[in-house]
C-alpha cells in the first residue's frame, strides 16, 4: 500500500505547562484536501509546524509520504512546502528577488529560478509589483507572494496555515482559486482554518480540532449527518415573538434552539423530515398568531456541527461570524499605492 | 559529503547575498556604520595621541600604533551586529520558510556571518584609507599589510559566530544588543588595542596578556609596523580555530531546535 501523504499518531506537544497538542491522530490521503478546523488556540498551527518539521513532537510519530518528520526531516523538507499564517517573505527584497532567492534555495539553478519566478509572478497577478520591495505590498499581495514562494518547485504536500485569515473577500477568492488549481494538478493539501465556510468549500475531508484534541473527522457531509436530521429555520416578523415561537416549536418535538445573534431568527433541529414538519410548524405558528417572514428546512451546516461538537459556537473568539462568512478586515489599500 | 559541503556553501552564499542587499537597502544604517569607524580613527588619534604617545616605544607614532588596534575595536563592535541581525531575522516569518526548506541547516547562520565578514573587510579598507590620509603607513610590505587585515577579519569572523549564538538565544534584538555590548566593552578595552599593556595595573595586565584581543592586536600590529609576528599569530590561529570549533556546531544545533 502506498504511504499516506500525512500520517500522525498520538502527537503530543507542550509549551511549558500548556498542552498544545494532546495526542492527535491524523491521516491525509495523497491527492486530497484535508481541512484542519478549529477555533483560535485549538492547536492547528502547532500541528502543521510539527508536520512541516519546524517543531519536534514530545510524543507520538508523524510521517509525510512515509518519511518520519523527526528522523528523516531533511527528506520531508524535499517534499513539502509551508505557507504560514504570517507571510514568510523577505520584506526588504522585491517580489521577484524573493522568488528567485527561494527558488535557488530550493535547488533550482539561477536561470531556472528566474524563469519560475517570472511565471509565478504572472500567474499570481504580481507582475506589476514584481520590482517593488515586499514591505510595500498589501495583505493579499503578501499572501499571494508567500504562496508563490511555496510553489517554486512542485511540492507533493502543501501545508497552508490559515491561508485567508485577515484577507478581504476578493483576495480570499484569489487564494481559493489558486488552491483549487493546485488540487487539480495533484498536490495534496492540508489547510487549517477557523472558517467553516472555507472548510466546506475547499476540502474533501475535515478534521475538527479543539483544545489540542481531534474531536471529529470525516467528509463535510458525514459530519453534517453526525448532527443528524434536518434543521427547521424560522425568520420572525417581530423579534419579541422569539420565545413564544421556540415554545411552540419545542411542543412539536423540536430540539434545543441554537443561539443566534439575530433575534428575528430561530433554528432548531427537527424531529422528522419533509413537508409534514413544515405543515405542522406553519400551523402551530399561525395558531399562536406569530408573524413569519420565512420558514424552511435545511441540512445542518458545519456551524451546527461545530456547535454540537465543541459545545460552543465557532464565534466564541469572535473570529468567525455565525454565518460562516469571512469578514473583510484588511482592505487592499496598498495595491493602489503603486 | 563533498556535495553536501557544496550545497552548504552555495546556500550560504545565497543567504549572504540577501543580507548584503539588506545592508544596501537601509541607507541610514549604512551611513552611520560607515561614519562611526572613521570618527573613531580621527578621535582616538587626535584626542589620545598626545597623552599616550609618550608611553610608546622609541620611534613609534601613536597613529601607527593605534590603527591596527582600532581596526579590531571596530570589527569587534560590529560583530555584535551579527547577534542583532540574526535576532531580527528570528522575529521575521522568513526564518520559518528557510527552516521548512531543503536547504543546508547552517546556511542561514553562514550567510549572516559571511555577509558581516564582507562588511567588515569593506569597513577595514575604509579605515585604512582614512589612516593613510592622516599619516599612517604599513611599513612591512604589501603581503604583510594584507595579512594584517586578514588577521583582523578572521578574528571578527570568529567573534561573529559567538554573537550568532547570542542572537539565537537572546529574547529579541534589544536583548541581543545589550548582551553584546556588555561582553565586548571590557574585552576590547582590557587589551593592547589602544595602549601598551605594560601601562596597566598588574592585575589587569595579567588579564590583557591572555586576551585574544591582545593577541590579534599584537599580530596585526607586528604585520603592519614590525615586531614579533609568530608568537601572537599562532595564538590568534588557536583562538579563531577554537571559537569556530565550539560555536559553529553550537549555533547549528540551536538553530535546528528553535521553537
Amino acid at each position: 500500500m502506498a504511504a499516506r501523504a500525512v500520517e500522525a499518531q498520538g502527537i503530543v506537544k507542550r509549551f511549558g505547562s500548556t498542552v498544545a497538542l494532546d495526542g492527535v491522530d491524523l491521516a491525509v490521503e495523497e491527492g486530497t484536501v484535508t481541512g484542519l478546523l478549529g477555533p483560535n488556540g485549538a492547536g492547528k498551527t502547532t500541528m502543521v509546524r510539527v508536520l512541516a518539521t519546524l517543531l519536534r513532537p514530545e510524543e507520538g510519530t508523524a510521517s509525510v509520504l512515509g518519511r518520519d518528520v523527526v528522523s528523516q526531516a531533511s527528506d520531508v523538507r524535499e517534499l513539502i512546502a509551508l505557507t504560514g499564517q504570517f507571510a514568510a517573505i523577505d520584506e526588504l527584497l522585491t517580489g521577484r528577488e524573493n522568488l528567485r532567492m527561494f527558488g535557488q534555495l530550493f535547488r533550482l539553478d539561477r536561470r531556472e529560478a528566474a524563469r519560475r519566478a517570472d511565471e509565478l509572478l504572472e500567474r499570481f497577478d504580481l507582475a506589476d509589483a514584481a520590482d517593488r520591495q515586499a514591505r510595500t505590498y498589501s495583505g493579499g499581495m503578501r499572501r499571494r507572494l508567500d504562496l508563490a514562494s511555496s510553489l517554486l518547485t512542485r511540492p507533493r504536500v502543501l501545508f497552508l496555515d490559515e491561508p485567508t485569515t485577515g484577507l478581504d473577500p476578493r483576495s480570499r477568492n484569489q487564494i481559493w482559486d489558486i488552491t483549487r488549481e493546485l488540487v487539480r494538478e495533484g498536490t495534496t493539501l492540508l489547510l487549517t482554518t477557523q472558517y467553516l465556510e472555507e472548510a466546506d468549500q475547499l476540502t474533501d475531508r475535515i478534521a475538527v480540532i479543539d483544545h489540542g484534541r481531534l474531536i471529529a473527522e470525516g467528509t463535510g457531509d458525514e459530519l453534517k449527518d453526525s448532527v443528524g436530521g434536518q434543521m427547521i429555520f424560522v425568520r420572525l416578523a417581530n423579534p419579541w415573538d422569539r420565545e413564544r415561537a421556540i415554545e411552540g416549536l419545542t411542543r412539536l418535538g423540536c430540539g434545543k434552539p441554537e443561539p443566534s445573534e439575530l433575534e428575528r431568527e430561530v433554528t432548531l433541529p427537527a424531529p422528522e423530515d419533509g413537508i409534514a414538519m413544515i405543515e405542522r410548524a406553519a400551523h402551530a405558528l399561525r395558531e399562536a398568531e406569530i408573524g413569519v417572514s420565512d420558514l424552511g428546512l435545511r441540512r445542518p451546516t458545519l456551524d451546527d456541527v461545530f456547535l454540537t461538537l465543541t459545545g460552543a459556537p465557532a464565534t466564541t473568539d469572535g473570529a468567525a461570524p455565525e454565518t460562516g462568512e469571512i469578514p473583510a478586515t484588511e482592505p487592499e489599500t496598498a495595491e493602489a499605492r503603486s | 559529503m563533498v556535495a553536501q559541503l557544496g550545497w552548504t556553501l552555495r546556500d550560504g552564499y545565497i543567504v549572504a547575498g540577501r543580507n548584503m542587499r539588506h545592508f544596501m537597502r537601509q541607507p541610514q544604517l549604512l551611513l552611520f556604520s560607515t561614519i562611526q569607524p572613521i570618527m573613531f580613527v580621527l578621535l582616538f588619534s587626535y584626542v589620545f595621541g598626545g597623552a599616550i604617545g609618550g608611553s610608546l616605544p622609541e620611534g613609534v607614532s601613536y597613529k601607527d600604533f593605534l590603527l591596527p588596534g582600532i581596526l579590531i575595536q571596530s570589527t569587534a563592535f560590529r560583530a555584535t551586529q551579527t547577534a542583532i541581525g540574526l535576532s531580527e531575522d528570528m522575529k521575521r516569518g522568513v526564518i520559518d520558510r528557510f527552516r521548512s526548506m531543503p536547504m543546508a541547516r547552517s546556511a542561514v547562520l553562514a550567510g549572516r556571518t559571511l555577509a558581516d565578514l564582507t562588511r567588515t573587510i569593506f569597513v577595514i579598507a575604509l579605515m585604512v584609507g582614512v589612516g593613510y590620509a592622516i599619516g599612517f603607513r604599513f611599513e612591512e610590505g604589501p603581503f604583510e599589510a594584507i595579512a594584517s587585515i586578514l588577521v583582523v577579519a578572521a578574528f571578527g569572523f570568529a567573534l561573529s559566530w559567538i554573537f550568532a549564538y547570542v542572537g539565537l538565544i537572546a529574547k529579541g534584538p534589544e536583548a541581543a544588543q545589550s548582551a553584546g555590548f556588555v561582553a565586548i566593552f571590557p574585552l576590547v578595552f582590557a587589551s593592547s588595542i589602544f595602549v601598551p599593556v605594560d601601562t596597566m595595573p598588574s592585575w589587569l595586565q595579567s588579564i590583557a596578556d591572555v586576551s585574544p584581543v591582545t593577541a590579534t592586536a599584537d599580530a596585526a600590529r607586528a604585520l603592519a609596523i614590525g615586531g614579533d609576528v609568530w608568537d601572537p599569530l599562532w595564538q590568534v590561529f588557536a583562538w579563531v580555530g577554537g571559537i569556530l570549533l565550539v560555536f559553529v556546531p553550537l549555533c547549528v544545533r540551536k538553530y535546528r531546535r528553535l521553537q
